[in-house]
């Protein structure tokens, strides 16, 4: 069986047509794409939008099904708009019924898959005692962190898609799954095994980052046997090394050994990589351990406020060496009027040209530019409070009282004296592991036939 | 001693978020003689990013040698879950700086 992933997210950059045609023309058994991920931050699942271009969707999303019609393979797309949630499934399903219009396809099965999950429906199983474990050294799930959720999605794992497929689906789009599951699915349905599903799953999510040199949007192929996966790189300047496959394994995951999937855990600590010609590498010698209780994970964010921005520059050399205590005066203004930060409002410098990426982890804190930009960020639950805090605490640094001051006529630059609306601020509220009784119990499955 | 700084060993050094709560660096090598140098040189360790990066040791949640991609990996905890206000690194991209001048000894 062989696959063709054409983008490691759908939607956020088009995908590249040349490698894509080459994919096609290998007539792979099923295209299948990831559209979203955690990595975006939490705002565009708390405020439930998408962060990639609707037109982006819709070219990547039409690529995939005339190839997929014209093969007569299934096509699935997960983590649908972003985010994956209802909307999300709701948008691509509306594209696709667009698409089969306006190209007079011949009618084929749409089926959506929602796995959106309601603040109520996690609230009832933590009062029941239901221990919703946190992960990566979080603690488990409060009601009275859930109370700060906006909204929360479930992590699918192979069981739902199996289900669509087994139910006649052509294409599917499903809202939040594990990236490696959309891959797996369609290779365990057809019988081979988990480790390899899994594996196929893992190397073949972000398509051409497992190969070299670096490319992104670019096809890649893989192909699975029962014991064995091989990926292929389908962009002619690109190859599927041993080095850059191993690689892809540790990336963007803390350990390269383990990837964790609803249900389980594929084991790549004994993996084996071999290269069979110039543009694939063959991989073996994965495991697959089932968890003895089913376990699904949920996302979930919540709004922190209305945030307002605004930028100032700093040249003169005495007060950049008094930086802290410029920043100190202005936060001392905003809390006179504001009191201390909490619950009424949060208020960060960044102060770039000494730390502003790295914060207190930067060695060379001490040593600033010649120049400095602040980035002056206020949050309240108000925008007309986050508005005014965030002026506050930026012409204060323009009237920093300092003993030795030359320029007594402002003390900070403005690019503009004028607050910027930011989109509103969101936290990851909820990464964490519910137990299910049934793989299939928070995911929905509906049919449809789109087409002539 | 000589010495080399990290950044002239190794082939990539990068950063990214794993999951919202971590942020994981690999630093990878062009060949397996290399590798093996600075892999016995024991002077990339946890102690080194505690120290590079002013953390405790419970903030680094794994440190592996992974031989077959060459690859020294570790991963550290944010203080913060990515994006939050306050946010300085939505995807953690561009943490792995301070590691180009980590000194190995040859």
């Amino acid at each position: 069986m062989k696959i063709l992933s054409p983008t490691g997210h759908l939607g956020f950059t088009p995908i590249e047509r040349g490698s894509f045609d080459i994919g096609v023309s290998h007539r792979p058994d099923a295209i299948v794409a990831d559209s979203g991920s955690c990595d975006i931050g939490p705002q565009p699942l708390g405020a439930d939008e998408h962060c990639s271009p609707e037109d982006w969707q819709r070219h990547d999303l039409e690529l995939m099904l005339l190839a997929a019609r014209r093969l007569g393979v299934p096509m699935i797309v997960g983590s649908a708009s972003d985010a994956g949630t209802d909307r999300g499934v709701h948008q691509y399903a509306e594209i696709i019924r667009e698409l089969a219009r306006r190209h007079g396809l011949a009618s084929f099965n749409l089926a959506t898959i929602f796995s959106e999950v309601s603040r109520d429906e996690v609230a009832r199983r933590l009062r029941s005692g239901v221990r919703v474990e946190g992960l990566d050294g979080r603690p488990d799930l409060t009601q009275e962190v859930l109370a700060r959720t906006d909204r929360l999605v479930a992590v699918m794992g192979v069981e739902p898609i199996i289900q669509a497929l087994d139910q006649g689906a052509d294409v599917v789009v499903a809202g939040r799954a594990g990236d490696s599951c959309l891959f797996a699915a369609p290779a365990i349905r057809a019988g081979f095994p988990e480790a390899a599903a899994y594996y196929l799953g893992k190397v073949l999510e972000c398509a051409s980052f497992a190969g070299e040199p670096f490319m992104g949007k670019e096809s890649i192929i893989g192909a699975v046997t029962p014991d064995a996966v091989s990926v292929t790189a389908m962009h002619p300047g690109q190859r599927c090394t041993v080095a850059s496959v191993a690689s892809h394994a540790m990336y963007e995951r803390a350990s390269p050994f383990f990837e964790h999937v609803a249900g389980g855990v594929l084991d790549m600590t004994h993996c084996r990589y071999e290269q069979v010609d110039e543009r694939t590498t063959r991989v073996s010698g994965f495991t697959f351990r089932r968890d003895a209780v089913y376990r699904i994970k949920l996302e979930g964010s919540g709004k922190v406020g209305e945030r307002a921005v605004s930028i100032a520059g700093i040249r003169d050399p005495y007060t950049i060496r008094h930086i802290d205590a410029v920043i100190g005066w202005a936060r001392s203004k905003v809390q006179e009027r504001w009191g201390e930060p909490g619950a009424r409002y949060q208020l960060y410098y960044h102060v770039y040209g000494r730390d502003g990426v790295m914060g207190p982890s930067e060695p060379r804190r001490a040593a600033p530019a010649h120049e400095l930009c602040l980035v002056v960020e206020a949050v309240a639950p108000r925008w007309e409070d986050a508005e005014i805090i965030c002026a506050l605490g930026t012409r204060n640094l323009f009237y920093a009282r300092l003993p030795e001051v030359r320029g007594t006529a402002g003390t900070a630059a403005l690019m503009m004296d004028e607050v910027l609306r930011g989109k509103p601020g969101y936290e990851w509220t909820v990464n964490h592991v519910l137990p299910l009784a049934d793989p299939l119990e928070l995911t929905t499955v509906k049919l449809e036939v789109v087409g002539r | 001693m000589t010495t080399k700084p990290l950044v002239e060993l190794a082939k990539t050094i990068r950063s990214k978020n794993a999951g919202v709560d971590q942020i994981t660096f690999d630093v990878v090598f062009r060949d397996r003689e290399t590798y093996e140098l600075v892999k016995r040189s024991r002077a990339l360790s946890p102690e080194a990013v505690m120290r590079l990066y002013s953390i405790p040791r419970e903030r680094i949640t794994t440190f592996v040698e992974f031989d077959p991609a060459l690859a020294i990996k570790f991963t550290i905890r944010r203080e913060t879950p990515s994006g939050s206000p306050g946010e300085r690194d939505v995807f953690g991209a561009q943490q792995y700086a301070p590691l180009f001048d980590l000194p190995i000894p040859i």
